[in-house]
């Protein structure tokens, strides 16, 4: 597989997709103008979950319609778009929604992380430091961080508009409670800008300080549920805890068996039937790029 | 002794045509617990239910002295300052323990969630504090991490006393406290509750239908019937010499042991 796919060559003021059947990035341009209000909304407020009028896409809700319906609306010619997958740039569904907007959206496509101006991701931040300019599309299964806290969703929105946090704090208690930690791993609540508390996707918590301060625009998209929420560059992204039990990502004691990194999220693998393990970087292109 | 702490005048709430409560007033002073007695559905709980600002009265007010920002009208507050007195200066106990607990985390989770809403972020001063409570209502320290749903009645209803007063409350209103426990609970809670009321100078609002309960916990007592308040005065003075028709035929219905 190239790493990096070139901009096919057609005429740049077409408005339509290579095929000529829809029109530019699959969405018509009612539909991203109202997604871009949200975004901008979003982007204003930030952490504050914007509404928006989602739309059915040619894949089933929990694949990433919120992250393609985001990338839609924001993607243009001059662009280049990487897409991963648990850090992987060769899944099914990252090979699938790179080849879509190759097709719908006529732009250049990457692996590399750096080369990438726009990268949907789904479960992982690149271990790789992004950039000003770069926009980072997150796919989102459940937006409400209080959800399985307060099932009500007209409490939950009372309980942002009045920032009465309590409960999240409960929910952390009660963890170290049971288990003489704070258990949870993935998708660990963050307090954006001091004002909401924002769930930041399925990521691992090991990720959660590269949103502290990024340099990308961070945009996240939930189709199910049909909110748009963000993070502007450059601003705070605090993971919740206690002052005695202070938040702390996950440590390896192996090294990544095929780049030797020791500072990458690694995934445990079994590679025989006498259950021999191995630990290799999930990020794909980050470990490439090392050997 | 300046300020009545909280102060009703002419409370009404119709529910459509129905009325719930109509006109009561009345003053409670700092230190004071006032009971309102009276059958079911003489507008006790919606009376208490307007006075903790959990239903808006269609006429009269309620104004509260706070204790720094001076007297406030309840229901004119904005939600969130009416929120944040409910609970830091406010308690409020349930008769049915499982509406004012969390059921699916644990007793000190429990306790402990007040002090996380006003910003308290250590966790071994926060699980101290809910052992400490745990042990003024005399439930075994060792229950701390227990779920709730683990606990019999009495221990839901001291329970929820507990994460009630745990943010020093000058005002805690008691739905029916005792209400559906037997009898040996009931006295323990009530042994429980006048200790507390006295030792930290609670002010209370407490609705019963139990006349033995409004005799040992309260020193005011308001008699409603049908929505209005028939009767009102010093505890002993209402159920010893009962003046009015149906506090006398209340007084005269207690069960003889």
């Amino acid at each position: 597989m190239p790493d990096t796919i070139p901009r096919p060559d057609i005429n740049p003021t077409d408005s339509t997709s290579q095929d000529g059947a829809y029109n530019y990035a699959y969405l018509d341009e009612q539909t991203k103008r109202m997604i871009r209000r949200a975004i901008l909304k979003a982007v204003a407020v930030p952490g504050y979950q914007v509404p928006f009028g989602g739309r059915e896409m040619p894949l089933p809700y929990g694949w990433g319609t919120g992250g393609i319906q985001v990338t839609a609306a924001i993607i243009g010619r001059e662009d280049t778009l990487k897409v991963i997958d648990q850090g992987a740039d060769d899944t099914t569904n990252a090979v699938s929604i790179r080849r879509f907007f190759a097709t719908v959206a006529q732009v250049a496509t990457t692996t590399h992380t750096e080369e990438a101006t726009i990268i949907q991701t789904r479960h992982r931040v690149p271990e790789t430091p992004l950039t000003d300019g770069q926009i980072l599309v997150f796919q989102v299964p459940i937006p409400e961080p209080l959800r399985m806290l307060e099932p009500r969703e007209t409490e939950t929105r009372t309980l942002h508009a009045l920032s009465e946090y309590g409960v999240m704090q409960v929910s952390l208690y009660e963890s170290i409670a049971r288990h003489g930690r704070i258990a949870k791993t993935y998708n660990y609540p963050v307090m954006v800008n001091g004002r909401y508390i924002m769930s930041p996707s399925p990521i691992p918590k090991f990720d959660n300080p590269k949103l502290d301060r990024s340099a990308a625009l961070q945009l996240y998209g939930a189709g199910r549920e049909k909110r748009i929420y963000a993070v502007p560059p450059h601003t705070s992204v605090k993971s919740l805890d206690f002052d005695d039990h202070p938040f702390e990502i996950e440590t390896w004691t192996e090294c990544c068996a095929l780049c030797g990194s020791t500072e990458s999220f690694l995934d445990e693998m079994i590679v025989d039937d006498a259950g021999k393990r191995l630990f290799v970087c999930s990020d794909t292109d980050y470990c490439e790029s090392r050997r | 002794m300046s300020a009545p702490l909280l102060s009703a005048r002419d409370v009404t709430r119709r529910f459509g045509g129905r009325i719930a409560c109509r006109d009561v007033s009345f003053d409670l002073w700092p230190g004071e617990v006032l009971g309102i007695v009276g059958e079911s559905g003489s507008g006790k709980t919606t009376l208490l239910n307007c006075l903790a600002g959990r239903l808006l009265p269609d006429g009269g007010s309620v104004a509260y002295e706070t204790k720094s920002a001076g007297t406030v009208d309840v229901h004119r507050l904005s939600e969130a300052r009416r929120r944040l007195l409910a609970r830091t200066e406010w308690g409020f106990v349930n008769q049915d323990a499982r509406e004012g607990l969390r059921m699916g985390v644990s007793a000190g989770a429990n306790i402990g969630e007040r002090l996380m809403a006003v910003g308290a972020r250590h966790y071994g001063e926060i699980r101290g504090q809910a052992a400490d409570w745990m042990a003024r209502v005399e439930i075994d320290a060792d229950r701390l991490d227990d779920r709730p749903t683990s606990f019999s009645g009495g221990m839901r209803q001291r329970l929820q006393i507990a994460r009630n007063l745990v943010s020093n409350p000058r005002l805690v209103f008691m739905d029916e406290p005792t209400g559906g426990l037997d009898v040996s609970v009931q006295a323990r809670i009530l042994d429980l509750l006048r200790g507390l009321v006295e030792g930290l100078h609670l002010s209370a609002v407490l609705v019963t239908h139990d006349l033995g309960v409004a005799r040992l916990l309260t020193h005011r007592l308001m008699v409603m019937q049908g929505g209005t308040v028939v009767e009102q005065g010093l505890t002993d003075q209402v159920l010893d010499d009962p003046q009015h028709a149906y506090t006398q035929m209340l007084v005269a219905s207690i069960l003889p042991v």
